[in-house]
């Protein structure tokens, strides 16, 4: 990107110099920029190397010393071993238990919640919406305790609902990301609606939510992955094995079948993964543009 | 919010738009005051109780803070967590706008790169635990064949006290990929302009990045600083994994995080473990309150 419009009026001898110089230098640049990227994408790729290799040895090969990076053959049996031993089939159903209710939850509420913060005017609402934000420095950990006492009394542990139920009463992210979006919507639109005699709630159905379907999908992305992936609730909530979610039951094979194993966690785990890479690759520009949504208007 | 003089004078169109307003916001109220305010008043009490978890909690006062202060096992929490914060959170702004730099530096196969550093972000955190502790086993593990080519012997990592924290900050550079995308957003957003005029007055590309680029993008390394710091106050999940909850070596990777779970559901103390949890949420107030007062002169907010 440096000074390709620089050195323009020189004599013309110099000029060739200059050029042919120039070239060099542009040239070497090109070069250290892919060399650095190529140098950290190793990093980066690395573990998945190793994971995906790792899936498909057998117990011998495991301890082999300098690591063989392709088993020969590979066994791809550990992978049917995983799915078996492991009732990697339930833990997976077990998650979009969890996972799906979740993505309808965060979609109805942080949209309610969002436009009571956009597209409704009322005294004191910046005020509310401060207060939203602010409790997003709350860490969880302050709250899980007497939560869990209360889930405790209610009867909800060894059930989905204190996974799920919370999801339906907003989460203050979603609520700023989908408020930034619907802020960015003509009023015009709105008020056609109004004229023609919809209610609020008509408007913000058939007006509003049209529009924001870009912003939805973040959402229901985010949250999909955020249960997919999360550990800390299940584990403190659920401990029958039948109801395991993906994460939960993945961990607890480390502590099952230990390192003379690996083979099989390592192949559970791509199992695990695979879910998310498939729908990275669908909605690659909804995620990149998500998150940048998120980071940037704060 | 208005007072209840101001309420009375509200028009009538101010009153119903308030009762709109506060229906459509009505799910973030209950979440906020059952699954929040609630619990956190709660949580405040309790840290002042005796609560083993099936019995009632017994008032103590503030006897759970003062054996927090001689409890050797919390004390070297407070310190794991502000060793793993201190390395893995200025490491991984610089890393995430180093790849960001990088990658706004017009490449081919955009991307292809961009996939590749943001991937291990989404990816879930137990698989990533599960890949690590593989690949730091000293005697199977990749990390040290690496470093054995190069000639050298590499430590016993996660099973050494002094290089467990290494590692596990080392595996936290691998999820960088969401600050990436951020820094890159924010990098795409500084007028060109500023950065040729800066070119046409001599300046070289070091003086360039430090005084157009990061004074450009300084609110968001603010957010990304402030929200790593909060991550990393309560990192959990990789310990757990890798530790199976123990936070071994000789509790080299216990954090408060992990403590405070310990406390609470293999001690059954949940008086003490509140208490731990208000101690942590007090250290993440104060410190990002001095995140947003130190950074005050130093970040731009594009003249708003």
């Amino acid at each position: 990107m440096a000074s390709q419009t620089s050195v323009i009026t020189l004599s013309q001898g110099s000029k060739h110099r200059q050029t042919a110089r120039h070239r060099l230098t542009i040239g070497i640049q090109e070069f250290a920029k892919y060399l650095a990227l190529v140098l950290f994408s190793a990093f980066f790729i690395l573990p998945w190397v190793w994971m995906i290799s790792t899936s498909l040895k057998n117990p011998q090969e495991l301890a082999v010393w300098p690591p063989i990076w392709i088993p020969h053959p590979p066994r791809w049996d550990n992978y049917v071993q995983a799915f078996a031993q492991a009732e990697f089939a339930r833990f997976f159903l077990n998650t979009l238990k969890i996972a799906l209710p979740s993505v309808i939850g965060a979609l109805i509420s942080n949209a309610l919640v969002a436009y009571g913060f956009s597209r409704v005017r009322w005294p004191g609402r910046d005020t509310v919406f401060a207060i939203v934000l602010a409790t997003m420095i709350l860490p969880g950990f302050v709250t899980f305790i007497p939560l869990y006492i209360v889930f405790h009394r209610l009867g909800w542990i060894n059930t989905y609902a204190p996974l799920v139920v919370p999801v339906f009463l907003a989460n203050p992210f979603f609520v700023f990301l989908l408020r930034q979006f619907f802020m960015g919507l003509p009023t015009e639109l709105s008020d056609a609606a109004r004229v023609d005699g919809a209610s609020e709630l008509g408007t913000f159905w058939m007006v509003i939510l049209p529009l924001a379907k870009p912003a939805l999908a973040v959402v229901a992305l985010f949250q999909f992955i955020g249960s997919w992936n999360d550990y800390f609730g299940p584990l403190i909530y659920l401990s029958d094995k039948s109801l395991y979610t993906v994460s939960l039951g993945i961990a607890n094979m480390r502590g099952s079948y230990g390192f003379n194993n690996y083979a099989w966690i390592m192949a559970a785990t791509v199992m695990s993964i695979v879910p998310i890479i498939v729908l990275f690759f669908f909605a690659q520009r909804t995620f990149i543009e998500g998150i940048a949504l998120t980071g940037l208007k704060g | 919010m208005p007072t209840h003089r101001r309420l009375h004078k509200l028009t009538k169109e101010e009153r119903r738009g308030l009762i709109t307003g506060l229906l459509f916001i009505s799910p973030w109220v209950i979440g906020f005051l059952a699954f929040r305010i609630v619990p956190f008043v709660m949580s405040l009490y309790y840290s002042f109780t005796f609560f083993p978890i099936l019995e009632s909690p017994k008032w103590i006062g503030l006897a759970n803070f003062r054996n927090l202060f001689t409890d050797g096992r919390f004390v070297s929490s407070l310190y794991n967590t502000a060793y793993y914060a201190f390395f893995a959170v200025p490491l991984g702004a610089f890393f995430g706008i180093l790849l960001a730099m990088l990658l706004n530096m017009k490449v081919k196969g955009m991307s292809i790169w961009r996939t590749i550093f943001y991937l291990p972000s989404i990816t879930p955190v137990v698989a990533t635990a599960l890949v690590w502790l593989w690949m730091f086993n000293p005697r199977g593990g990749i990390i040290n064949y690496v470093i054995s080519l190069v000639g050298l012997r590499g430590p016993g990592w996660l099973g050494d006290p002094v290089w467990a924290k290494p590692a596990l900050i080392l595996m936290s550079l691998w999820g960088v990929g969401t600050a990436v995308v951020i820094y890159l957003a924010a990098l795409q957003d500084v007028p060109r302009e500023l950065v040729e005029a800066s070119q046409l007055d001599g300046a070289h590309v070091l003086q360039q990045i430090r005084y157009i680029t990061l004074p450009m993008i300084s609110p968001v390394i603010l957010f990304n600083v402030i929200t790593g710091l909060i991550g990393a106050f309560q990192f959990f999940t990789e310990v757990h994994v890798m530790t199976g909850g123990s936070g071994s070596p000789a509790d080299s990777t216990l954090m408060m995080s992990i403590y405070l779970w310990q406390s609470a559901f293999q001690f059954f103390k949940m008086g003490y473990a509140s208490a731990q949890a208000w101690i942590m949420f007090v250290i993440i107030v104060v410190f990002t309150v001095i995140m947003f007062r130190v950074s005050g002169r130093a970040v731009y907010y594009g003249g708003r």
